[in-house]
């Protein structure tokens, strides 16, 4: 017998550790980088992180393959060749920044519009929008508009907060969780986390989602609903708990618009709420037996009933209002048991629970707070149940109504912001509708000016809508139009589209950033390329010219005439601040930073970089001093300390002030980046306790919000049941108001804005027949969209992607797994390859996005499997809607928002001859890349093996 | 259980060789063995050849050939370095007895090394059979008939090429022949015992058992990665049932139909030479054949978790 | 050296919760970027950008889709090597390569000794040996054997990575030997159990079984006894009453 060999046990992890920001998603986990011989040796994720505490996600851990990807970008690259050959020259940065410059420059001295600069992925929005701002043109937004907008909207005009990421379920308290179309979500660690204390806790979750994977599969009860049909499942549940009598009723009065009192007499004012002249809403004070200010704190309002105004008017509570529509036959359990698929049954139980667990097994804290009226109260009590919704609803035609009808649950079961409910996190709540306006009229876009103010608010009514003199639409993508009135993100998905057929009108010059529209985000994908290579009777490009920045080879680069190419997230500086999109938790004011732990070993720039300079180089205000020098010469680290959006309110909220002391608020720290560097790169800002709960009316708390900047208002935010700004916008539709909708959008917005929630079906399958079956995507776990595909271990995992259909619809056609079947809608079809299952809504099929790739790009060999396996269900998708009755057509998306309707999408499948997926385009041309290695054997130096 | 030509070389070539060394040492040692020295040297220099051509090539088919060597060390435990030390111990007493047989040294030992080099013989075959035999993942390997089919087909490929090259040295003797009949006869009959066997028996592991849930059914939904990895390249091969079929008749067909007919033919005609011949022609395909399919239709637990439903 | 430790001091080993697992593979990416520059570095890959990439991986997540009885699930599986008391992969290992250690029961192959002969992975019913072609050895979950005794790195962090890395906390590691150790206890719990159990190579880690629902909860109640009037109309009366800000 021999000895046991001795082994190195300590053997140091590597040379250096850095602790910085992951950028594999946008969840945004802190990581703990150890280097070894200026390699990176292992990433795991920072203990102390307020956002992972520790843990690690699949792709966060697959980091080093995504940095040493063979698709990296190494130099800015000019265009040769005709756009999408593939063709480019490596240019030096000087080139490429006088060119961008010459060519925005121009713009910007005669017609700013004619820029359009849409970003994607990023997250740096504040200084994006700051730049596009500076710059004058309307046309920028990120790309919530085809992300997530209907949620973000959904909940800041019902509750100042959204589901997304402006809130939490309170994982350490609630007891019940319910769950509605999400396979992973932004906050893709904190879920994970979260879900995990749930089990450990035995707390109940519930699932509504077609699909059974992932979060899904480890619910304890999973609801397979019909795609689109949620606004009916949770219109039944509302229906019971009305039908039950189990509501808040002292938490709708108390914080809600339930008890305000609404004009039910035809005309302009008809379902607006009765005002008093100083503007308070009215209700009902049944103390007084009078009318009061709904704003008021000593009132007993009356939530039932119906009163006569001094002029005569009659007006109604909301909440009588709520609950006729809600009890009403439409959403009875029986009645809408088939269209969702769930059994009537089922749907009352869930109601029963929830309503047991809201109130017989509420939560007491003993901690007191004081209200927003200066009342102290001893006790925090909480009704433990949370949800949580993102694309699930979001992508939907209905989206923003159901969001909106979720909110509505969780507010009549008074689980908002109470403990165990759903959790805000700083800097939400903001009022209902949020301050924050669209800018971008027509009468504000000047040669040389830069924009009145930000791009993207939330329109309060038609006044706030950016529109042209005759009425049309400002701008290019026609957000903020009659189009989709309350887009507050845009609609990136419109953009090319759009600039290629010069509707509303041309551009010039296309400037995006980390998107790519040439594939997975956008819809209709041949028609895009066509959009992104139309040429007009000249010869000209329809759209003359792209600018692109992408850190990778991907499907878009191909498509630029000028590439600026962009550093890994480990090269780079960043900066996720609270001016855009934190990292803030329930319980902590949070923003963080990224910095070079490796230095860059090709010809490439951080993006926010270049954008400073370029904002320099064409003069933009806010990056140019008066004497013409470079307002910030240190680049972006210079900009993220001493950039002031307002006297004292910068990028970063840690460590203002001269000596570091102060926090949110403060002037700029020349040592501030060190303190985050010491940090760990994050900076947190805890809330007292007192603090935690009921922000949306708690004094403490919305004073030391105003005093931290992260507020604009003292006052509480009221939880609009009724949405007063829809409600608007429709009587415009009728007739009301100097601002009228063409003809051709009276009906579709009577029709939809209906200021309380309700469902209507998804357009797609209203317009569309032959198209039997749902289909929608999920997210894998392990996969970011399309840059997941080019890291040698990711993509291991999932090479290809897979149909999956129930067993039943593949038994209906014959098929059996790993057949080839063809998936048609009415734009088009794919050939792809089969999977069943039974955990999938038997009307639904489904598959993993962005796994199709397009031969040519990511570094990928052309017979990788991504490109002749895997497929996209963009390539069915229209961005526009088959004509309607006025014959315009609306782009696929929800009229209120503009959301793009990704899920409403409809198929036919069968069986199909051949294998290979379809559509199989052209190579992309990809000679200015690298070869990529046939082999890897990453980690034998470090341990000097070959 | 992906059948890689190096071990199908190995398995059959050096099978042959130990065979051939069996019946050699045995005639030998019984004074069967006619002719001189050199006819005792050339025979025993081809199962020699053999043998090693074997070894080589499943040394080659190692990651690390180079450290071949310490594949000696285990045997206390393993069949793999067991198999590898009686190979490397029964090269000595046959090559002593090459040695002497190519001196023409007379020697009271020569019998002893014979008795030696037939032992170290079945020991090692014995051993490859237990390689495969003692591995309780794969049913139609854990078998106590496996280490005997080894043994009996290693002694039926030597006994046919003993009986060819005693012909080719014209000392062609009945008895050679029947042994080379009987034993193949006896190869083909375990086969067929063998092949029933591994058809009777479905598997007493199932995919319920390997996930230790789901005994009313399961279904493989997503395999941990799109493109086979090791495990399912090596241990996933799986050869079509129809297919089987059809090889097995052809291994039955060429290891013991044909041998034993060429062999009859060779002892009741005057061409027995080119019977012998057409005899190890036939029983060497056969036996690859079998080496092939023993692989290909072996199935291994850990399929179980590839979707595999009883292993 | 192949042949097993009578017993050993500890049993090391992880425990799998199969009712909170989502299937990320956080696990699997996390022992790949371990590993490949750890004791049995690296863990290589073929054909990395192309038509058939695989490499040598150290734990994998399945998925299936599980029915018994009426309950049925979508289960995701980690699957890495278990450890085993008594597996036949050592014993077979002709080089001594393979191996148990005495104080804590981890099985391990000697990089620097494996002949790379893949008898060893024959022998394991798990599939948990996954040999590396380009570096001609076999590989296999060391369970972080420099991690977990590593002085270099925090105390709280001496634990495997995938471990470390696992964002439900569905992984546990600990001494499986020790009845009172958290992971002993849950699987007490838990009702843990073997994967083929039946096949007798004894592993350590064990698999925590999904979690069949839970009773379901009050059923609807009954509509508030009512005096007269339709629901809305009971509904009103109801919500007719003294509520003050
Ligand atoms: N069918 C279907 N389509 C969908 C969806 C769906 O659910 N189903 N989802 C939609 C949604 S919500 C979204 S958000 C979109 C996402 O779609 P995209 O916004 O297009 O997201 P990615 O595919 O990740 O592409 C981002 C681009 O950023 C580049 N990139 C990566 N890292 C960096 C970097 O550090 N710097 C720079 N400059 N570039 C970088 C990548 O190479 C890639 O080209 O897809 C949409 N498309
Ligand atoms: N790993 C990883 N994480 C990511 C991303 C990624 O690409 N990869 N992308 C990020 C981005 S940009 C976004 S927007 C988020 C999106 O994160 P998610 O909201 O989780 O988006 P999806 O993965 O598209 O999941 C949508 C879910 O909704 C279900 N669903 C579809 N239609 C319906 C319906 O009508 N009703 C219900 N109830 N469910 C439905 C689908 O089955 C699916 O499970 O994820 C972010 N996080
Ligand atoms: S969830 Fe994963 S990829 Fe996203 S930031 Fe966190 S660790 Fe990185
Ligand atoms: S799981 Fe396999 S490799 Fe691990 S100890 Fe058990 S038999 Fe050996
Ligand atoms: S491959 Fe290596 S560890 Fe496995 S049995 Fe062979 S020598 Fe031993
Ligand atoms: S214990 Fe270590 S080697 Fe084993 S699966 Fe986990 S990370 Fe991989
Ligand atoms: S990391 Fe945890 S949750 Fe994710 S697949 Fe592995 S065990 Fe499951
Ligand atoms: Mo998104």
């Amino acid at each position: 017998m021999g000895v046991q060999p001795d082994i190195e046990l300590s053997r140091p992890v590597g040379d250096t550790l850095r602790k910085t920001t992951c950028y594999m998603c946008a969840c945004r986990c802190g990581i703990d980088v150890h280097l070894k011989d200026g390699k990176v040796r292992y990433i795991e994720g920072n203990r102390d992180h307020p956002v992972n505490k520790g843990v690690l996600c699949g792709k966060g851990s697959a980091g080093i393959m995504q940095h040493y990807s063979p698709a990296r970008l190494r130099a800015p690259l000019k265009r040769v060749g005709p756009r999408g050959s593939g063709q480019f020259k490596e240019i030096s940065w000087d080139e490429a920044l006088d060119t961008a410059a010459d060519w925005l420059g121009q713009i910007r001295r005669t017609d700013p519009k004619r820029l359009a600069f849409f970003t994607g992925r990023d997250q740096s929005q504040s200084l994006t929008g700051l730049w596009a701002m500076q710059f004058g043109t309307p046309n920028f937004a990120a790309h919530g508009g085809f992300c997530s907008v209907n949620m973000a909207a959904g909940g800041l005009y019902t509750f100042g907060g959204a589901f997304w990421e402006f809130g939490d379920p309170d994982w350490e308290l609630t007891k019940y969780f319910m769950l509605f179309g999400v396979a992973e979500d932004h906050a893709s660690n904190p879920i994970k986390i979260g879900i995990g204390k749930l089990k450990e806790r035995g707390a109940k979750i519930v699932s509504v989602n077609p699909v059974r994977t992932g979060y899904n599969a480890v619910a304890d009860e999973w609801v397979g609903i019909r795609p689109g049909t949620d606004g009916l499942f949770v219109g039944a549940l509302i229906y019971e708990l009305f039908r039950t009598e189990q509501i808040d009723l002292d938490y709708l009065v108390r914080y809600t618009n339930a008890p305000w009192l609404v004009v039910q007499d035809e005309g302009a004012t008809q379902g607006l709420f009765a005002r008093d002249e100083a503007g308070n809403p009215m209700v009902w004070d049944k103390r007084t037996g009078a009318f009061g200010n709904g704003r008021a704190a000593e009132i007993q309002p009356a939530l039932t009933g119906s009163y006569t105004l001094p002029d005569g008017r009659t007006v109604r509570p909301v909440f009588e209002l709520m609950a006729e529509r809600y009890l009403s036959v439409d959403y009875s359990p029986e009645t809408v048991a088939e269209r969702t698929g769930v059994p009537a049954d089922q749907m009352r139980r869930i109601a029963a629970e929830l309503a047991h667990v809201a109130f017989r097994e509420e939560i007491v804290l003993d901690r007191p707070w004081t209200d927003w009226a200066g009342r102290r109260h001893d006790k925090m009590i909480g009704r433990p149940i949370s949800m949580h919704a993102m694309r699930g609803i979001s992508a939907h035609s209905n989206g923003f109504q159901t969001c909106r009808m979720i909110h509505i649950l969780q507010i009549l079961l008074g689980s908002i912001d109470c403990p165990g409910g759903f959790r805000y996190k700083p800097p939400y709540p903001k009022q209902t509708p949020p301050n924050l306006l669209p800018h971008g009229a027509a009468g504000d876009i000047k040669p040389e000016m830069p924009l009145g103010g930000p791009h993207l608010g939330f329109p309060h009514g038609p006044e706030h809508l950016l529109l042209t003199d005759e009425g049309g639409p400002s701008r290019l993508d026609k957000g903020f139009s009659w189009d989709a009135p309350m887009s507050a993100h845009g609609l990136m998905h419109m953009v090319i589209n759009n600039a290629a057929k010069k509707d509303p009108y041309g551009i010039d010059v296309l400037f995006m950033y980390m998107a790519n529209m040439a594939w997975n985000s956008s819809m209709n994908v041949p028609g895009t390329l066509d959009a992104l290579t139309a040429k007009d009777e000249n010869g000209e490009y329809k759209i003359p010219r792209i600018i692109y920045s992408d850190a990778y080879y991907s499907e878009t680069v191909p498509f630029a005439d000028l590439i600026l190419p962009d550093t890994t997230y480990l090269e780079r500086w960043d900066c996720i601040s609270l001016l855009d999109r934190p990292i803030s938790e329930p319980d902590l004011v949070a923003d963080s930073i990224r910095h070079p732990v490796v230095e860059p070993d090709r010809d490439v720039r951080g993006f926010q970089e270049v954008l400073i300079d370029l904002g320099h180089r064409i003069r933009l205000p806010a990056f140019t001093n008066e004497d013409g020098s470079p307002k910030y010469p240190g680049g972006y680290p210079d900009y993220m300390v001493n950039h002031q959006r307002k006297p004292g309110i910068g990028p970063l909220a840690g460590w203002r002030g001269e000596d570091g002391s102060a926090s949110a608020v403060g002037a700029p720290n020349p040592d501030q980046l060190q303190r985050y560097l010491d940090n760990g790169s994050f900076f947190g800002l805890p809330i007292a306790p007192e603090h935690s709960y009921f922000r949306h009316a708690n004094r403490g708390y919305l004073d030391w919000g105003i005093e931290k900047g992260i507020r604009m208002s003292a006052d509480p935010t009221i939880f609009q049941l009724y949405s007063e700004p829809l409600q608007k916008f429709r009587l415009a539709a009728l007739g009301h108001g100097p601002k009228q909708p063409p003809d051709t959008h009276r009906k579709r917005i009577v029709d939809h804005f209906d200021p309380l929630p309700f469902w209507y079906p998804p357009f797609e399958e209203q317009m569309v027949e032959g198209f039997p079956l749902h289909a929608i995507t999920q997210r894998p776990m392990h996969m970011y969209h399309s840059w997941g595909s080019q890291n040698a271990w990711l993509r291991q995992i999932t090479a290809a992607n897979r149909l999956y259909i129930h067993t039943s619809v593949g038994q209906g056609i014959g098929i059996e797994d790993d057949d080839w079947v063809w998936l048609t809608s009415h734009l088009g079809r794919v050939r792809c390859q089969v999977r069943l299952m039974d955990g999938v809504n038997p009307h639904t099929v489904w598959t993993w996005n962005a796994i199709g790739k397009r031969r040519g790009a990511w570094g990928l060999d052309d017979d990788a499997p991504e490109s002749n396996e895997g497929f996209l269900l963009n390539h069915l998708i229209s961005e526009l809607l088959p004509k309607g009755g006025g014959g315009y057509r609306y782009s696929n998306s929800d009229p209120i928002t503009g959301q793009a309707a990704w899920f409403d999408l409809r198929v036919k499948i069968e069986k199909a001859d051949g294998t290979g997926t379809e559509p199989l385009f052209e190579p992309l041309g990809n000679d200015s890349q690298p070869p990529a290695p046939e082999k890897l054997a990453y980690g034998a130096k470090f341990r000097d093996r070959t | 259980m992906h059948p890689a030509y190096s071990v199908i070389f190995f398995t059959t070539a050096s099978g042959a060789g130990y065979g051939l060394l069996f019946w050699l040492s045995l005639a030998h040692l019984l004074g069967l063995l006619p002719g001189d020295g050199w006819t005792g040297f050339t025979t025993i220099a081809v199962a020699l050849v053999l043998i090693t051509m074997g070894l080589l090539s499943s040394t080659l088919h190692l990651g690390r050939p180079e450290r071949a060597i310490r594949a000696f060390s285990q045997w206390r435990s393993s069949w793999l370095s067991r198999e590898g030390v009686a190979a490397v111990a029964t090269y000595v007493p046959s090559g002593l007895l090459a040695l002497f047989w190519l001196t023409g040294t007379e020697s009271i030992w020569t019998p002893v090394l014979a008795l030696l080099s037939a032992a170290g013989a079945v020991v090692t075959v014995y051993c490859t059979g237990m390689i495969y035999a003692s591995l309780r993942t794969i049913r139609q390997w854990n078998l106590p008939l496996v280490p005997l089919i080894y043994l009996v087909l290693s002694a039926a490929s030597g006994a046919l090429l003993f009986a060819l090259f005693m012909a080719l040295f014209g000392y062609g003797s009945v008895w050679i022949g029947v042994v080379a009949l009987l034993a193949t006869l006896a190869a083909g009959g375990l086969k067929i015992a063998y092949f029933a066997e591994i058809d009777g028996n479905p598997g007493r592991y199932t995919a319920a058992m390997a996930l230790g849930l789901g005994k009313d059914g399961i279904r493989q939904l997503d395999p941990p990665h799109t493109r086979p990895n090791f495990v399912m390249r090596e241990m996933g091969y799986s050869v079509a049932r129809k297919h089987a079929q059809k090889l097995r008749r052809l291994a039955l067909l060429c290891l013991c139909a044909l041998p034993v007919l060429f062999t009859v033919a060779a002892l009741l005609t005057p061409l027995s030479t080119t019977f012998y011949l057409l005899a190890v022609l036939s029983a060497a395909l056969g036996l690859v054949t079998e080496r092939w399919l023993f692989f290909a239709e072996a199935e291994h637990v850990s399929m179980l978790y590839y979707g595999a439903a009883r292993a | 050296m192949t042949s097993l430790p009578n017993s050993t001091e500890r049993k090391l080993g992880l425990v799998i919760d199969l009712d909170i697992c989502v299937g990320c593979h956080a696990c699997v990416t996390s022992c790949k970027e371990w590993n490949t520059g750890g004791y049995s570095a690296p863990l290589s890959d073929h054909d990395p950008y192309g038509a058939d990439p695989s490499g040598a991986w150290l734990n994998r997540v399945h998925s299936f889709e599980v029915t018994d009885g009426d309950w049925s699930r979508t289960v995701h599986f980690p699957r890495s090597c278990l450890h085993c008391e008594e597996p036949a992969c050592v014993t077979v290992c002709p080089t001594g390569a393979s191996y148990k250690r005495v104080e804590d029961g981890i099985v391990l192959v000697n990089p620097d000794t494996c002949i790379g002969c893949k008898l060893c992975s024959w022998a394991c019913p798990y599939g948990a040996r996954e040999y590396d072609y380009d570096h001609g050895v076999m590989k296999k979950c060391t369970l972080c054997v420099d991690r977990i005794y590593n002085e270099t790195i925090p105390e709280e962090d001496r634990i495997p990575a995938c471990v470390r890395a696992c964002p439900t906390g569905a992984r546990a590691f600990g001494d499986l030997g020790d009845p009172d150790s958290d992971v002993s206890q849950s699987v007490e719990e838990r009702g843990g159990f073997n994967l083929l159990e039946e096949f007798g190579y004894k592993p350590v880690n064990k698999y925590l079984p999904p979690r069949k629902p839970v009773e379901p909860l009050p059923q609807a109640a009954e509509e508030a006894p009512a005096n007269t009037g339709s629901r809305l109309e009971k509904l009103f009366a109801w919500a007719d009453r003294a509520l003050s800000r």
